[in-house]
């Protein structure tokens, strides 16, 4: 799915660089551990994190990922925002919490194949 | 590119929030000499994770990162507390991060292994009570 179906199935408000929203994405993973992401993601494009601050953009950043949604209705700070625009990452908030976000999402068809054991 | 290119970057070990500015940049500068993405993203992530430890365990150091053709060598330097065990230090899941710093999302006791994991060189020099190196070397394969 693209990134604007990403926001469009979690109703969620694009924060920054929706000029990316057609991009295409595969897979996804929901973690408040960055460590964790760094650790045992691969390839994935989409995050779904509860934890705010600006390492969450680095690490995305650095795992080339190209989405991250604030689930829990989450507010980044403004530099959270220019940190993501400068990187080219989409930013979204949802209401929804974690599990519903990312289940809304797998039954949607954003499914990791073949990607989603350690 | 012929000769090798240098980089020099220090750490700031009082601002978590501003952690990963070097490796941010290394990331830009290997992506503008055309570097390979698999490479990119090794040294980014080893990078990443070093820069962090330098900022939450070791109160800032220097980072100094050589780009050749064939070769991308970081060496963390800081003067922090050293490590006791490096062998402990080095197993998944040991972290001594508080729990400060594991609300930020870190202190998972992952960082060391996933370094290791993605250089083909990696080794570490430490003594304390006065500071720690890192040295990681990724090939252009
Ligand atoms: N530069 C350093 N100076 C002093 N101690 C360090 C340094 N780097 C790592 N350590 C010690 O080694 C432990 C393991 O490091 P590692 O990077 O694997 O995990 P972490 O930083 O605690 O958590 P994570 O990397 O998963 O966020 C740390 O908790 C710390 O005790
Ligand atoms: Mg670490």
């Amino acid at each position: 799915m693209r990134i604007k179906d990403v926001a469009s199935v979690l109703s969620a408000e694009i924060l920054c660089r929706s000029d990316l929203a057609e991009t295409e994405v595969k897979s996804a993973c929901g973690s408040d551990m960055m460590s964790d992401v760094l650790a045992y993601v691969k390839d994935h494009a989409v995050l779904l994190t509860g934890l705010v601050n600006p390492q969450v953009v680095r690490t995305a950043e650095m795992m080339d990922m190209k989405c991250i949604v604030f689930v829990r209705g989450k507010n980044p700070s403004e530099q959270i925002i220019s940190l993501a625009e400068e990187a080219g990452i989409v930013l979204m908030r949802s209401s929804y919490r974690m599990y519903t976000s990312c289940g809304l999402l797998y039954a949607s068809g954003l499914k990791n194949e073949g990607n989603d054991t350690v | 590119m012929n000769e090798t290119l240098k980089y020099v970057y220090e750490v700031d070990g009082s601002d978590f929030m501003s952690a990963g500015v070097a490796s941010a940049d290394v990331k830009k500068n290997l992506k503008m000499l055309g570097f390979s993405g698999d490479l990119i993203k090794k040294v980014s992530i080893a990078m990443y994770e070093g820069e962090i430890n330098m900022v939450i365990h070791a109160n800032g150091g220097i980072a100094t990162v050589e780009v050749s053709d064939d070769c991308v060598s970081i060496v963390l330097a800081d003067k922090g507390p050293g490590i006791e065990d490096i062998e402990l230090a080095m197993s998944e899941g040991y972290s001594t991060a508080p729990d400060r710093i594991r609300a930020l999302g870190f202190g998972a006791g992952m960082g060391l292994p996933n370094m290791k994991k993605y250089c083909d060189e990696f080794k570490i020099e430490t003594e304390l009570g006065v500071g720690t190196t890192v040295y990681m070397k990724v090939y252009n394969s």
